[in-house]
Protein backbone atom coordinates (compact mmCIF):
# COMPACT_ATOMS: atom_id res chain seq x y z
CA UNK A 1 0.00 0.00 0.00
CA UNK A 2 2.11 2.82 -1.55
CA UNK A 3 1.84 6.28 0.43
CA UNK A 4 2.97 9.38 -1.26
CA UNK A 5 2.71 12.70 0.46
CA UNK A 6 2.70 15.54 -1.60
CA UNK A 7 4.17 17.99 1.05
CA UNK A 8 7.47 16.56 0.00
CA UNK A 9 7.42 15.00 -3.28
CA UNK A 10 6.00 16.48 -6.97
CA UNK A 11 3.03 15.94 -7.69
CA UNK A 12 4.24 14.97 -11.35
CA UNK A 13 5.91 12.04 -9.96
CA UNK A 14 2.77 11.03 -8.34
CA UNK A 15 0.64 11.51 -11.75
CA UNK A 16 3.76 9.53 -13.62
CA UNK A 17 4.02 6.72 -11.43
CA UNK A 18 0.47 6.29 -11.08
CA UNK A 19 -0.18 6.50 -15.09
CA UNK A 20 2.35 3.86 -15.87
CA UNK A 21 0.50 1.20 -13.62
CA UNK A 22 0.07 -1.75 -15.55
CA UNK A 23 -3.63 -3.09 -15.59
CA UNK A 24 -2.48 -6.42 -13.31
CA UNK A 25 -0.28 -4.10 -11.31
CA UNK A 26 0.04 -5.43 -7.70
CA UNK A 27 0.39 -2.26 -6.34
CA UNK A 28 -3.83 -1.24 -5.84
CA UNK A 29 -4.66 0.69 -2.90
CA UNK A 30 -2.67 4.12 -2.95
CA UNK A 31 -2.84 6.77 -0.44
CA UNK A 32 -1.59 10.26 -1.04
CA UNK A 33 -1.67 12.68 1.62
CA UNK A 34 -0.96 16.51 1.82
CA UNK A 35 -2.81 17.87 -1.10
CA UNK A 36 -2.90 21.42 -0.15
CA UNK A 37 -5.31 22.16 -2.69
CA UNK A 38 -2.82 21.49 -5.94
CA UNK A 39 -4.13 21.06 -9.20
CA UNK A 40 -4.85 17.64 -11.28
CA UNK A 41 -4.17 15.17 -8.79
CA UNK A 42 -4.43 11.80 -9.88
CA UNK A 43 -5.48 12.96 -13.63
CA UNK A 44 -5.80 10.64 -16.70
CA UNK A 45 -5.34 7.21 -14.35
CA UNK A 46 -5.73 3.97 -16.60
CA UNK A 47 -5.54 1.32 -14.04
CA UNK A 48 -8.08 -0.86 -11.58
CA UNK A 49 -6.59 0.77 -8.74
CA UNK A 50 -7.80 2.62 -5.88
CA UNK A 51 -6.10 6.18 -4.87
CA UNK A 52 -6.89 7.81 -1.59
CA UNK A 53 -6.28 11.35 -1.14
CA UNK A 54 -6.18 13.03 2.54
CA UNK A 55 -7.46 16.73 2.16
CA UNK A 56 -8.49 19.41 -0.41
CA UNK A 57 -7.42 18.94 -3.94
CA UNK A 58 -7.74 22.22 -6.73
CA UNK A 59 -8.84 22.03 -10.08
CA UNK A 60 -9.58 18.64 -12.19
CA UNK A 61 -8.90 15.73 -9.51
CA UNK A 62 -9.13 12.64 -11.01
CA UNK A 63 -9.88 14.27 -14.64
CA UNK A 64 -10.15 11.40 -17.38
CA UNK A 65 -10.40 8.62 -15.28
CA UNK A 66 -10.37 5.31 -16.72
CA UNK A 67 -10.92 2.16 -14.10
CA UNK A 68 -9.72 3.86 -11.60
CA UNK A 69 -10.96 4.35 -7.74
CA UNK A 70 -10.59 7.69 -5.96
CA UNK A 71 -11.77 8.96 -2.71
CA UNK A 72 -11.26 12.42 -1.46
CA UNK A 73 -11.84 12.71 1.77
CA UNK A 74 -12.01 16.52 1.62
CA UNK A 75 -13.23 19.44 -0.69
CA UNK A 76 -12.59 19.42 -4.62
CA UNK A 77 -12.00 22.46 -6.87
CA UNK A 78 -13.44 23.12 -9.99
CA UNK A 79 -14.30 20.03 -12.72
CA UNK A 80 -13.49 17.22 -10.50
CA UNK A 81 -13.70 13.62 -12.33
CA UNK A 82 -14.09 16.14 -15.73
CA UNK A 83 -13.96 13.87 -18.75
CA UNK A 84 -14.57 10.70 -16.45
CA UNK A 85 -14.33 7.23 -18.96
CA UNK A 86 -14.96 4.60 -16.60
CA UNK A 87 -13.99 3.85 -12.69
CA UNK A 88 -15.72 5.51 -9.07
CA UNK A 89 -14.73 9.16 -7.89
CA UNK A 90 -15.80 10.10 -4.31
CA UNK A 91 -15.82 13.45 -3.05
CA UNK A 92 -16.51 13.44 1.05
CA UNK A 93 -16.92 16.76 1.40
CA UNK A 94 -18.21 19.64 -1.65
CA UNK A 95 -17.33 20.00 -5.13
CA UNK A 96 -17.19 23.08 -6.87
CA UNK A 97 -18.05 24.10 -9.96
CA UNK A 98 -18.49 21.52 -13.05
CA UNK A 99 -18.28 18.34 -11.31
CA UNK A 100 -18.34 15.55 -13.79
CA UNK A 101 -18.12 17.64 -17.21
CA UNK A 102 -18.18 16.00 -20.35
CA UNK A 103 -17.85 12.77 -18.32
CA UNK A 104 -18.81 9.79 -20.75
CA UNK A 105 -18.76 7.04 -17.92
CA UNK A 106 -18.24 5.80 -14.31
CA UNK A 107 -19.86 7.07 -11.24
CA UNK A 108 -19.27 10.18 -9.46
CA UNK A 109 -20.49 10.69 -5.95
CA UNK A 110 -20.14 13.71 -4.04
CA UNK A 111 -21.78 13.62 -0.20
CA UNK A 112 -21.58 17.62 0.15
CA UNK A 113 -22.82 20.09 -1.80
CA UNK A 114 -21.75 20.32 -5.71
CA UNK A 115 -21.05 23.95 -7.46
CA UNK A 116 -22.64 25.69 -10.95
CA UNK A 117 -22.43 23.67 -14.06
CA UNK A 118 -22.66 20.46 -11.93
CA UNK A 119 -22.25 17.56 -15.31
CA UNK A 120 -22.52 19.60 -17.73
CA UNK A 121 -22.29 18.09 -21.14
CA UNK A 122 -22.27 14.96 -18.91
CA UNK A 123 -22.33 12.13 -21.36
CA UNK A 124 -23.06 9.33 -19.99
CA UNK A 125 -21.69 9.35 -16.36
CA UNK A 126 -23.91 8.72 -13.68
CA UNK A 127 -23.81 11.24 -10.82
CA UNK A 128 -24.97 11.16 -7.31
CA UNK A 129 -25.23 14.73 -5.07
CA UNK A 130 -25.92 14.25 -1.59
CA UNK A 131 -26.65 17.89 -0.89
CA UNK A 132 -27.47 20.24 -3.03
CA UNK A 133 -25.93 21.37 -6.69
CA UNK A 134 -25.86 25.06 -8.26
CA UNK A 135 -27.03 26.95 -10.97
CA UNK A 136 -27.10 25.41 -14.85
CA UNK A 137 -26.30 22.28 -14.36
CA UNK A 138 -26.28 19.93 -16.54
CA UNK A 139 -26.70 22.20 -19.07
CA UNK A 140 -26.39 20.39 -22.51
CA UNK A 141 -26.18 17.12 -21.23
CA UNK A 142 -26.35 14.31 -23.50
CA UNK A 143 -26.50 10.88 -21.56
CA UNK A 144 -26.56 9.20 -18.62
CA UNK A 145 -28.04 10.26 -14.84
CA UNK A 146 -27.65 12.92 -12.29
CA UNK A 147 -29.50 12.58 -8.86
CA UNK A 148 -29.61 15.43 -6.37
CA UNK A 149 -30.64 14.71 -3.00
CA UNK A 150 -31.03 18.48 -2.12
CA UNK A 151 -31.83 21.22 -4.06
CA UNK A 152 -31.12 22.84 -8.00
CA UNK A 153 -29.85 25.47 -8.68
CA UNK A 154 -31.85 28.19 -11.51
CA UNK A 155 -31.80 27.07 -15.57
CA UNK A 156 -31.36 22.97 -14.41
CA UNK A 157 -31.06 21.23 -17.34
CA UNK A 158 -30.78 23.83 -20.14
CA UNK A 159 -30.44 22.65 -23.67
CA UNK A 160 -30.52 19.53 -22.80
CA UNK A 161 -30.51 16.16 -24.81
CA UNK A 162 -30.90 12.84 -23.50
CA UNK A 163 -29.66 12.83 -20.06
CA UNK A 164 -32.10 11.80 -16.49
CA UNK A 165 -32.12 14.21 -14.05
CA UNK A 166 -33.81 13.06 -10.32
CA UNK A 167 -34.04 15.90 -7.82
CA UNK A 168 -35.77 15.28 -4.90
CA UNK A 169 -35.96 18.73 -3.23
CA UNK A 170 -36.72 21.63 -4.78
CA UNK A 171 -35.75 22.82 -8.30
CA UNK A 172 -35.44 26.73 -8.53
CA UNK A 173 -35.87 26.94 -12.37
CA UNK A 174 -35.91 24.54 -14.93
CA UNK A 175 -33.58 25.67 -18.46
CA UNK A 176 -34.93 25.97 -21.91
CA UNK A 177 -35.92 22.45 -23.41
CA UNK A 178 -36.14 21.12 -19.98
CA UNK A 179 -39.40 19.90 -18.27
CA UNK A 180 -41.13 17.45 -15.87
CA UNK A 181 -41.38 13.95 -17.06
CA UNK A 182 -43.83 10.95 -15.59
CA UNK A 183 -41.81 8.87 -12.98
CA UNK A 184 -42.65 5.70 -13.96
CA UNK A 185 -41.58 2.24 -12.56
CA UNK A 186 -38.60 1.84 -15.02
CA UNK A 187 -36.97 5.14 -13.81
CA UNK A 188 -37.64 4.00 -9.91
CA UNK A 189 -35.58 0.63 -10.88
CA UNK A 190 -33.09 2.42 -12.38
CA UNK A 191 -32.93 5.69 -9.50
CA UNK A 192 -33.05 2.87 -7.22
CA UNK A 193 -29.92 1.01 -8.53
CA UNK A 194 -28.15 4.93 -9.08
CA UNK A 195 -28.66 4.83 -5.11
CA UNK A 196 -27.72 1.74 -4.68
CA UNK A 197 -24.22 1.91 -6.61
CA UNK A 198 -23.92 5.29 -4.40
CA UNK A 199 -24.30 3.27 -1.61
CA UNK A 200 -27.68 4.85 -0.54
CA UNK A 201 -29.34 1.12 -0.59
CA UNK A 202 -33.06 1.40 1.50
CA UNK A 203 -31.89 4.72 2.99
CA UNK A 204 -34.00 6.87 0.07
CA UNK A 205 -37.01 5.95 -1.03
CA UNK A 206 -37.32 6.66 -5.06
CA UNK A 207 -40.59 7.62 -5.03
CA UNK A 208 -39.83 10.98 -3.45
CA UNK A 209 -37.78 12.20 -6.33
CA UNK A 210 -39.04 14.15 -9.50
CA UNK A 211 -37.97 13.48 -13.23
CA UNK A 212 -36.47 16.09 -15.24
CA UNK A 213 -35.39 15.25 -19.26
CA UNK A 214 -35.66 16.83 -22.25
CA UNK A 215 -38.95 18.03 -24.09
CA UNK A 216 -36.92 17.45 -27.23
CA UNK A 217 -38.13 20.68 -29.12
CA UNK A 218 -34.81 22.16 -29.70
CA UNK A 219 -32.75 19.35 -31.14
CA UNK A 220 -34.65 18.20 -33.59
CA UNK A 221 -34.68 20.17 -37.02
CA UNK A 222 -37.91 21.34 -37.99
CA UNK A 223 -38.40 20.90 -41.61
CA UNK A 224 -41.36 24.24 -41.37
CA UNK A 225 -37.68 26.49 -40.70
CA UNK A 226 -36.39 25.17 -43.82
CA UNK A 227 -37.37 28.25 -45.21
CA UNK A 228 -35.30 30.22 -42.56
CA UNK A 229 -31.83 29.18 -43.77
CA UNK B 1 -7.08 35.64 -14.87
CA UNK B 2 -5.66 37.56 -11.44
CA UNK B 3 -5.43 36.27 -7.87
CA UNK B 4 -7.41 37.76 -4.97
CA UNK B 5 -6.67 37.00 -1.52
CA UNK B 6 -7.91 38.33 1.85
CA UNK B 7 -8.02 37.59 5.58
CA UNK B 8 -9.74 38.86 8.45
CA UNK B 9 -8.58 38.42 12.30
CA UNK B 10 -11.08 37.59 14.49
CA UNK B 11 -9.08 36.83 17.42
CA UNK B 12 -6.43 39.68 18.38
CA UNK B 13 -3.57 36.92 18.98
CA UNK B 14 -2.92 36.46 15.38
CA UNK B 15 -2.26 39.96 14.82
CA UNK B 16 1.43 40.17 14.65
CA UNK B 17 1.16 37.17 11.85
CA UNK B 18 -1.12 38.90 9.76
CA UNK B 19 1.74 40.27 6.77
CA UNK B 20 3.68 37.05 7.29
CA UNK B 21 0.79 34.94 6.61
CA UNK B 22 -1.33 37.24 3.95
CA UNK B 23 2.44 37.60 2.48
CA UNK B 24 2.41 33.60 1.82
CA UNK B 25 -1.25 33.93 0.50
CA UNK B 26 -0.41 36.36 -2.27
CA UNK B 27 2.77 34.79 -3.08
CA UNK B 28 0.75 31.38 -3.68
CA UNK B 29 -1.01 33.53 -6.29
CA UNK B 30 1.58 34.24 -8.51
CA UNK B 31 0.32 31.55 -10.87
CA UNK B 32 -2.43 33.54 -11.33
CA UNK B 33 -0.99 36.74 -11.79
CA UNK B 34 2.79 36.82 -12.15
CA UNK B 35 3.04 40.76 -13.48
CA UNK B 36 2.01 43.01 -10.45
CA UNK B 37 0.80 42.62 -6.91
CA UNK B 38 -0.80 45.11 -4.54
CA UNK B 39 -2.54 44.91 -0.64
CA UNK B 40 -3.86 46.71 1.81
CA UNK B 41 -3.23 46.10 5.56
CA UNK B 42 -5.52 47.61 8.29
CA UNK B 43 -2.62 48.44 10.57
CA UNK B 44 -2.02 50.71 13.56
CA UNK B 45 -4.29 53.51 14.13
CA UNK B 46 -3.65 57.25 13.65
CA UNK B 47 -4.31 60.29 15.48
CA UNK B 48 -4.79 62.14 12.37
CA UNK B 49 -4.76 60.12 8.50
CA UNK B 50 -2.35 57.88 6.90
CA UNK B 51 -1.55 59.42 2.95
CA UNK B 52 0.29 56.08 1.47
CA UNK B 53 2.56 58.14 -1.40
CA UNK B 54 4.15 56.18 -4.01
CA UNK B 55 6.89 57.86 -6.38
CA UNK B 56 9.17 56.84 -8.93
CA UNK B 57 11.99 56.54 -6.07
CA UNK B 58 12.37 57.23 -2.23
CA UNK B 59 14.92 59.99 -2.76
CA UNK B 60 11.53 61.90 -5.02
CA UNK B 61 9.48 60.90 -2.01
CA UNK B 62 11.43 62.39 0.82
CA UNK B 63 12.01 65.48 -1.51
CA UNK B 64 8.07 66.29 -1.58
CA UNK B 65 7.69 65.44 2.04
CA UNK B 66 10.73 67.68 2.83
CA UNK B 67 8.69 70.39 1.00
CA UNK B 68 5.42 69.50 2.45
CA UNK B 69 7.17 69.54 5.87
CA UNK B 70 8.35 72.80 5.19
CA UNK B 71 5.31 74.11 3.86
CA UNK B 72 3.67 73.22 7.11
CA UNK B 73 6.33 74.10 9.36
CA UNK B 74 6.33 71.03 10.97
CA UNK B 75 7.09 67.28 10.96
CA UNK B 76 4.87 64.44 9.88
CA UNK B 77 5.70 60.84 11.31
CA UNK B 78 6.44 58.81 8.17
CA UNK B 79 7.69 55.05 7.17
CA UNK B 80 9.41 54.82 4.24
CA UNK B 81 9.13 51.61 2.11
CA UNK B 82 11.09 51.37 -1.50
CA UNK B 83 8.86 53.04 -3.61
CA UNK B 84 6.24 54.25 -1.09
CA UNK B 85 6.01 56.54 2.11
CA UNK B 86 3.14 56.53 4.53
CA UNK B 87 3.04 59.93 6.35
CA UNK B 88 0.45 60.78 9.14
CA UNK B 89 -1.20 64.08 8.92
CA UNK B 90 -3.72 65.77 10.35
CA UNK B 91 -7.05 64.93 8.67
CA UNK B 92 -7.89 68.86 7.69
CA UNK B 93 -5.03 69.24 5.80
CA UNK B 94 -5.08 66.35 3.98
CA UNK B 95 -6.94 68.38 0.74
CA UNK B 96 -4.05 71.01 1.09
CA UNK B 97 -1.66 68.32 1.03
CA UNK B 98 -3.18 66.68 -2.07
CA UNK B 99 -3.60 69.62 -4.01
CA UNK B 100 0.33 70.91 -2.78
CA UNK B 101 1.40 67.32 -4.49
CA UNK B 102 -0.72 67.69 -7.75
CA UNK B 103 0.66 70.73 -8.50
CA UNK B 104 4.40 70.61 -7.19
CA UNK B 105 4.84 67.00 -7.12
CA UNK B 106 3.44 65.35 -10.36
CA UNK B 107 5.70 62.29 -10.03
CA UNK B 108 4.02 61.52 -6.75
CA UNK B 109 0.36 59.80 -6.33
CA UNK B 110 -1.92 59.17 -3.30
CA UNK B 111 -2.85 55.64 -2.79
CA UNK B 112 -4.80 55.81 -0.32
CA UNK B 113 -5.72 57.51 2.96
CA UNK B 114 -7.48 56.08 6.03
CA UNK B 115 -7.14 55.99 9.81
CA UNK B 116 -5.90 52.44 9.90
CA UNK B 117 -5.27 51.61 6.02
CA UNK B 118 -2.40 51.29 3.74
CA UNK B 119 -2.03 50.30 0.64
CA UNK B 120 1.13 49.64 -1.80
CA UNK B 121 1.34 48.10 -5.17
CA UNK B 122 4.05 47.69 -7.35
CA UNK B 123 4.92 45.77 -11.16
CA UNK B 124 6.76 42.96 -10.70
CA UNK B 125 6.56 39.24 -8.94
CA UNK B 126 3.97 39.12 -6.05
CA UNK B 127 7.01 37.88 -3.99
CA UNK B 128 9.20 40.47 -4.99
CA UNK B 129 6.28 43.12 -4.15
CA UNK B 130 5.92 41.72 -1.07
CA UNK B 131 9.30 41.10 -0.03
CA UNK B 132 10.42 45.36 -1.39
CA UNK B 133 7.48 46.04 1.45
CA UNK B 134 8.52 43.98 3.79
CA UNK B 135 5.12 43.02 3.83
CA UNK B 136 5.62 39.56 6.22
CA UNK B 137 7.01 42.22 9.14
CA UNK B 138 3.41 44.17 9.03
CA UNK B 139 0.85 43.68 11.75
CA UNK B 140 -2.87 44.41 11.65
CA UNK B 141 -6.48 43.52 11.66
CA UNK B 142 -7.37 42.60 8.17
CA UNK B 143 -5.81 43.00 4.46
CA UNK B 144 -6.99 42.09 1.24
CA UNK B 145 -3.95 41.68 -1.90
CA UNK B 146 -3.73 41.17 -5.69
CA UNK B 147 -1.58 39.37 -8.16
CA UNK B 148 -2.74 40.74 -11.43
CA UNK B 149 -2.53 38.78 -15.13
CA UNK B 150 -3.29 41.63 -17.22
CA UNK B 151 -5.52 41.30 -20.23
CA UNK B 152 -7.55 44.99 -20.46
CA UNK B 153 -4.85 47.43 -20.42
CA UNK B 154 -1.02 48.03 -19.75
CA UNK B 155 1.30 46.28 -17.09
CA UNK B 156 1.60 49.28 -14.47
CA UNK B 157 1.46 50.29 -11.58
CA UNK B 158 -1.71 52.35 -11.80
CA UNK B 159 -3.71 49.26 -13.15
CA UNK B 160 -2.15 46.96 -10.05
CA UNK B 161 -5.04 46.48 -7.31
CA UNK B 162 -6.06 47.73 -4.66
CA UNK B 163 -7.98 50.46 -5.45
CA UNK B 164 -8.79 53.28 -2.90
CA UNK B 165 -11.99 55.57 -3.30
CA UNK B 166 -12.88 56.62 -0.35
CA UNK B 167 -10.92 56.66 3.92
CA UNK B 168 -10.10 53.35 4.64
CA UNK B 169 -12.09 51.85 1.95
CA UNK B 170 -10.17 49.43 -0.60
CA UNK B 171 -10.93 46.59 -3.40
CA UNK B 172 -9.78 44.24 -4.90
CA UNK B 173 -11.31 42.34 -8.04
CA UNK B 174 -10.91 39.27 -9.99
CA UNK B 175 -12.88 39.48 -13.51
CA UNK B 176 -13.83 42.63 -15.96
CA UNK B 177 -17.09 44.80 -16.05
CA UNK B 178 -18.62 45.76 -19.17
CA UNK B 179 -20.64 49.02 -17.89
CA UNK B 180 -17.91 50.74 -16.32
CA UNK B 181 -17.28 53.86 -18.64
CA UNK B 182 -21.10 54.51 -18.27
CA UNK B 183 -20.75 53.85 -14.63
CA UNK B 184 -17.94 56.31 -14.07
CA UNK B 185 -20.01 58.93 -16.13
CA UNK B 186 -22.90 58.35 -13.39
CA UNK B 187 -20.33 58.49 -10.35
CA UNK B 188 -18.31 61.95 -11.51
CA UNK B 189 -21.95 63.65 -11.77
CA UNK B 190 -22.01 62.79 -8.03
CA UNK B 191 -18.82 64.43 -7.22
CA UNK B 192 -16.36 60.91 -7.52
CA UNK B 193 -12.91 61.51 -9.21
CA UNK B 194 -10.90 58.82 -10.66
CA UNK B 195 -7.19 58.49 -11.14
CA UNK B 196 -7.65 55.92 -14.00
CA UNK B 197 -9.71 54.49 -16.93
CA UNK B 198 -9.75 50.80 -15.02
CA UNK B 199 -12.84 49.24 -14.40
CA UNK B 200 -12.39 48.16 -11.07
CA UNK B 201 -11.62 51.51 -10.28
CA UNK B 202 -15.38 52.09 -10.97
CA UNK B 203 -16.47 49.40 -8.56
CA UNK B 204 -14.48 50.83 -5.57
CA UNK B 205 -16.26 54.29 -6.45
CA UNK B 206 -19.50 53.16 -6.67
CA UNK B 207 -19.10 51.40 -3.36
CA UNK B 208 -17.62 54.59 -1.86
CA UNK B 209 -20.80 56.61 -2.85
CA UNK B 210 -23.12 53.92 -1.71
CA UNK B 211 -21.38 53.89 1.57
CA UNK B 212 -21.48 58.24 1.42
CA UNK B 213 -25.04 58.17 0.67
CA UNK B 214 -25.43 55.97 4.08
CA UNK B 215 -25.36 52.30 2.60
CA UNK B 216 -23.62 50.17 5.11
CA UNK B 217 -21.01 47.75 3.36
CA UNK B 218 -23.16 45.31 2.94
CA UNK B 219 -26.09 46.85 1.72
CA UNK B 220 -23.99 48.91 -0.92
CA UNK B 221 -22.73 45.05 -2.33
CA UNK B 222 -25.98 43.79 -2.38
CA UNK B 223 -27.03 46.77 -4.92
CA UNK B 224 -23.78 46.23 -6.90
CA UNK B 225 -25.32 42.90 -8.32
CA UNK B 226 -28.00 44.66 -10.38
CA UNK B 227 -26.07 48.15 -10.92
CA UNK B 228 -22.77 46.65 -12.23
CA UNK B 229 -22.65 44.44 -15.20
CA UNK B 230 -20.18 42.01 -15.90
CA UNK B 231 -17.82 38.93 -14.02
CA UNK B 232 -16.79 39.48 -10.80
CA UNK B 233 -15.32 38.67 -7.93
CA UNK B 234 -14.88 41.01 -5.04
CA UNK B 235 -13.23 41.38 -2.01
CA UNK B 236 -13.57 44.48 0.30
CA UNK B 237 -12.12 46.15 2.67
CA UNK B 238 -13.39 48.94 5.28
CA UNK B 239 -11.89 50.45 8.41
CA UNK B 240 -13.57 48.09 10.38
CA UNK B 241 -15.35 45.64 8.20
CA UNK B 242 -14.21 42.74 5.27
CA UNK B 243 -17.03 41.53 2.48
CA UNK B 244 -16.77 39.25 -0.46
CA UNK B 245 -19.68 39.13 -3.87
CA UNK B 246 -19.59 36.95 -6.89
CA UNK B 247 -21.41 37.97 -9.71
CA UNK B 248 -24.29 36.09 -10.28
CA UNK B 249 -23.01 33.86 -12.99
CA UNK B 250 -20.17 33.14 -10.39
CA UNK B 251 -17.03 33.02 -13.58
CA UNK B 252 -14.72 33.86 -11.55
CA UNK B 253 -13.40 31.30 -8.59
CA UNK B 254 -13.77 31.46 -5.00
CA UNK B 255 -13.25 29.56 -1.66
CA UNK B 256 -13.31 30.84 1.61
CA UNK B 257 -12.49 28.95 5.17
CA UNK B 258 -13.52 30.78 8.58
CA UNK B 259 -12.65 29.47 11.51
CA UNK B 260 -13.13 31.13 15.48
CA UNK B 261 -10.09 32.81 14.69
CA UNK B 262 -10.04 34.59 11.09
CA UNK B 263 -12.09 34.48 8.18
CA UNK B 264 -9.92 34.01 4.78
CA UNK B 265 -10.74 34.31 1.53
CA UNK B 266 -8.60 33.13 -1.67
CA UNK B 267 -8.96 32.42 -5.20
CA UNK B 268 -8.12 28.94 -4.98
CA UNK B 269 -8.01 26.51 -2.00
CA UNK B 270 -4.09 26.97 -2.23
CA UNK B 271 -3.85 30.21 -1.32
CA UNK B 272 -5.28 28.97 2.15
CA UNK B 273 -3.57 26.12 2.98
CA UNK B 274 -0.33 28.30 4.97
CA UNK B 275 -2.99 29.35 7.62
CA UNK B 276 -3.17 28.08 11.34
CA UNK B 277 -5.65 25.48 11.93
CA UNK B 278 -7.02 25.35 8.11
CA UNK B 279 -7.18 21.35 8.20
CA UNK B 280 -10.30 22.40 11.52
CA UNK B 281 -11.39 25.20 9.79
CA UNK B 282 -14.92 25.55 7.39
CA UNK B 283 -13.60 25.81 4.12
CA UNK B 284 -17.07 26.94 1.43
CA UNK B 285 -17.30 27.91 -1.65
CA UNK B 286 -19.51 31.38 -1.72
CA UNK B 287 -22.19 31.26 -3.37
CA UNK B 288 -23.46 33.25 -6.34
CA UNK B 289 -24.76 37.18 -5.91
CA UNK B 290 -24.46 36.57 -2.20
CA UNK B 291 -22.75 39.14 -0.20
CA UNK B 292 -20.77 37.56 3.20
CA UNK B 293 -19.78 40.07 5.37
CA UNK B 294 -18.31 40.68 8.66
CA UNK B 295 -17.73 43.21 10.98
CA UNK B 296 -15.22 44.08 13.90
CA UNK B 297 -16.66 45.04 17.25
Amino acid sequence: MPTFDLKHSPLRELNRTLYALRPDTNETHWTVTGPDGRHAIAAGLDAPISVEIEGNVGYYCAGMNKHASVLINGNAGVGVAENMMSGFVHVRGDASQAAGATAHGGMLVIDGNAGARCGISMKGVDILVKGSIGHMSAFMAQAGTLTVLGNAGEALGDSLYEARLYVRGSVKSLGSDCIEKEMRDEHREQLFAKLQAGGLAGEIDPSEFKRYGSARRLYHFNVDNAGAY
Amino acid sequence: MCGIVGLFLKNPKLEPQLGALLSNMLGTMTDRGPDSAGFAIYGSDSAGVKLTLRGPSQGVLSEAVEKLEGLFDRTFEKVARDTHTVISVPEEREDQIRTWLKANAPDVDVVSSGRRMEIYKEVGLPASVAARFDLAGMTGSHGIGHTRMATESAVTTNGAHPFSTGTDECLVHNGSLSNHNDMRRRLEREGLSFATKNDTEVAAGYLSWRMREGASLKEALESSLSDLDGFFTFVVGTETGFAVVRDPIACKPAVMAETDDYVAFGSEYRALVGLPGIDKARVFEPEPAKVYAWERH
